[in-house]
């Protein structure tokens, strides 16, 4: 490895490595950017359900959701990968790297999502549901054009910044050579013996991420100032 | 039911798998304990910085330091510096990549807390403060400080939470913690219940926090509604 540390920009930037490769990492970004998507869709989607199955407040719901939720927020993420990735088959049930990427990281947003808009809803007050029921809405209008509006906008901060760390987190996804961004640049790297892969690969992931944050930066100063 | 007993909660493999993964269990504290005080005080020197300086150079630099750890995942992060670090400076302990890693992305989670926990505090205070006769530095310490820990201190647990979590992407570069060594087992005995066994140790050390965590938030939001 010595030999070719003659020179920073030789090692990390080497323009000849770059081109070989950029093309396989930003084929990866595309997987990075299409796994993460599919994977804000469903675990929002998820936990807003568990959120309102939540509201019904029958015993047994209640209590699978809060189960679900606090071990999905006590497990790192890795591991409920690893588990869905290498357990499952032995049951049978075999996931492709993109679908225990996109299943296992749904599961712990959904868990962060349905907490984050449960502690919103449970902070509005009482008498906002039982007005409303009370000029004539049924539990779901109530539940629709009253206490959701209100719920979703307290959780929005929290939740942006679940879905940045759960988004990241397709990094993961590597570990299960999932051939996204970190996986092809990793892979280029030690084929070239040199790390300019994962320059591009961690540039891509900037160019990806660091615009959300300051957007999520930007919405947090928003929510303040109206509030 | 008999095939799912078998390959997960294989009582059998989980006993010649405890003591290894004991060992990895305790990794996975001190490695916590290790990586948790570098972060939270990096994070408080740079909230104190972006707070109470009046250098505007000096509040963008923290600014673009801290946006640009959380956008940049974590294990991306580490392995980066794994595999980068020996083309700088040579051959480097594994740890020292590790802390490196964790220090870097933690502290800015941790600055952005104590920055939220600092802000939340009324000018007033330090200005009644310093009317008393502390000096600045006091003040901060004496009075601005313990307040603002206090009213971030959710955010500071969930942080904890997740340092504690994420440790387990050490295992990718070999540090052997609790992952590891779960699924050093795995490979040896074909049976993913180590794994699981790994799960339950992680559920055991994280789901009362994770309770714990789940009240102070609770309380924090009925606050603000009243």
């Amino acid at each position: 490895m010595s030999e070719s540390s003659g020179g920073f920009l030789f090692t990390f930037f080497n323009l000849a490595i770059a081109q070989e490769y950029w093309a396989d990492i930003a084929r990866g970004m595309l997987v990075t950017i299409g796994v993460g998507i599919a994977v804000v869709i469903t675990g929002l989607a998820l936990g807003l359900a568990m959120a309102i199955g939540r509201a019904l407040q029958l015993r047994w719901l209640t209590a699978a959701t809060v189960i679900f939720s606090d071990v999905m927020r006590s497990l790192p993420p890795l591991v409920v990968l690893i588990l869905l990735y290498f357990g499952l088959p032995t049951l049978g049930l075999e996931l492709s790297a993109f679908a225990a990427t996109w299943v296992s990281l749904s599961m712990v947003l959904a868990a962060y999502a349905q907490e984050s808009i449960w502690s919103a809803m449970a902070s509005l007050a009482k008498g906002q549901t039982e007005a409303a029921r009370s000029t004539g809405l049924s539990w779901w209008q109530a539940m629709r054009w009253v206490v959701l509006p209100q719920a979703l906008r307290r959780a929005v901060p929290p939740l942006t910044n679940r879905v940045i760390s759960t988004t990241k987190n397709t990094a993961l996804g590597s570990i299960v050579a999932l051939g996204e961004i970190l996986s092809n640049a990793q892979a280029a790297s030690a084929v070239a013996g040199n790390p300019t892969p994962l320059t591009i690969g961690a540039f891509l992931y900037l160019l990806v991420f660091l615009p959300i944050v300051i957007f999520s930066r930007w919405l947090e100063h928003k929510t303040k100032t109206t509030a | 039911m008999e095939i799912f007993l078998q390959n997960f909660f294989n009582l059998e493999v989980f006993q010649q798998a405890l003591p290894y993964l004991l060992q990895g269990f305790w990794t996975t504290i001190w490695l916590s304990v290790l990586v948790i005080p570098l972060g939270a005080a990096a994070g408080l020197l740079l909230a104190l910085g972006q707070t109470q300086s009046s250098r505007r150079s000096l509040r963008w630099s923290i600014i673009a330091y801290i946006d640009f750890f959380r956008a940049f995942p974590p294990l991306v992060l580490l392995i980066f510096l794994y595999f980068g670090l020996p083309f700088v400076i040579g051959d480097v302990p594994k740890l020292i990549a590790v802390m490196l890693a964790f220090t870097l992305n933690n502290s800015s989670y941790f600055a952005e807390v104590f920055r939220a926990g600092i802000e939340a505090i009324p000018k007033g205070q330090m200005e009644a403060a310093r009317s008393t006769g502390l000096s600045r530095l006091q003040a901060l310490r004496w009075v601005i400080l313990p307040q603002a820990t206090r009213h971030v201190q959710a955010d500071l647990l969930g942080n904890c939470i997740e340092v504690v979590k994420l440790t387990a992407i050490a295992s990718v570069v070999g540090i052997p913690e609790l992952l590891r060594n779960a699924r050093d087992v795995q490979s040896l005995v074909y049976n993913p219940s180590p794994v699981v066994l790994a799960a339950l140790l992680y559920l055991a050390l994280l789901w009362p926090l994770t309770r714990w965590l789940a009240r102070l938030e609770h309380r924090k939001l009925a606050m603000f509604s009243h």
